[in-house]
């Protein structure tokens, strides 16, 4: 197995678990073999140290150089629609799908189970 | 050989012994900036005294002497009552000296992580299949 994503300026990562869990951020820098510099100016997460055993490599390379301001990091993030384009990747819409399952209701369950009854679900997971 | 001061003695602050120099909190200085610490330190191995100077890259000074600490644990069994830390200095990274600290500096870093161990070991802590180590 070819290894793709490699821990490098401007990678986008997942957080697993810890603080922020669940959401990208960006590698501004490699700090040592532990942990790196990440940054997540587009969803509110200020610059810290994070060890790599909390982060998930995603496919996404972002282009600016190390250790670069929030506001450059920012528009680099937006310049490549990074959103979007996390959304859209398939183990953050099981994520999403599996989140969604757990908040669902009685009610909701009744809706998924009966939509001949044309009761639109709130809390439903997509059944695909 | 005992260590010349302990942690013990450094609380205790007697009038004579020292004087206030800064009433107020002392900020860190720049927290969101990578920097290179050069920490000179004194530590009681078994059988003798050193004199060390080691590096690390961090945030902060705070950040910068916990890692000190702990990789003076690990590497040389010195816990930190058998340390005295005599200096503590932001260095740029073209006077860092070993090479330890230096592949870090490179703009154009890049490295794998290979074989990642199981983070969460206990969940679940019963089960049937190996861990995936390739992510």
């Amino acid at each position: 197995m070819m290894f793709k994503c490699f821990i490098e300026v401007g990678q986008v990562a997942y957080i697993s678990f810890g603080l922020h869990a669940g959401r990208m951020v960006q590698i501004i820098d490699a700090i040592d073999q532990k942990g790196a510099l990440v940054d997540g100016p587009c969803i509110q997460v200020r610059r810290y140290i994070m060890p790599f055993k909390f982060m998930e490599l995603t496919d996404f390379i972002l282009k600016f150089p190390h250790s670069a301001r929030p506001k450059y990091v920012g528009q680099a993030w937006q310049k490549a629609d990074t959103s979007r384009k996390c959304a859209a990747m398939g183990w953050v819409k099981k994520i999403k799908a599996r989140e969604r399952k757990a908040k669902m209701t009685d009610f909701d369950h009744y809706k998924v189970m009966k939509p001949e009854a044309g009761l639109e679900p709130t809390n439903h997971e997509v059944m695909t | 050989m005992k260590a010349l001061g302990t942690p013990q003695k450094y609380k205790k602050m007697k009038k004579c012994s020292g004087q206030t120099v800064y009433p107020g909190q002392v900020f860190k200085k720049s927290p969101l900036r990578v920097k290179n610490f050069s920490i000179w330190l004194c530590y009681d191995s078994r059988s003798s005294i050193h004199n060390i100077c080691q590096e690390y890259q961090d945030l902060t000074t705070v950040g910068g002497v916990t890692q000190c600490h702990g990789a003076m644990g690990a590497q040389h069994h010195a816990q930190a009552h058998r340390i005295q830390i005599m200096k503590v200095k932001e260095t740029a990274a073209r006077k860092c000296c070993p090479p330890a600290a230096k592949q870090f500096h490179s703009s154009k870093i890049k490295f794998l992580l290979p074989h990642r161990v199981l983070c969460h070991q206990h969940k679940p802590r019963f089960t049937t299949k190996r861990p995936n180590t390739f992510f």
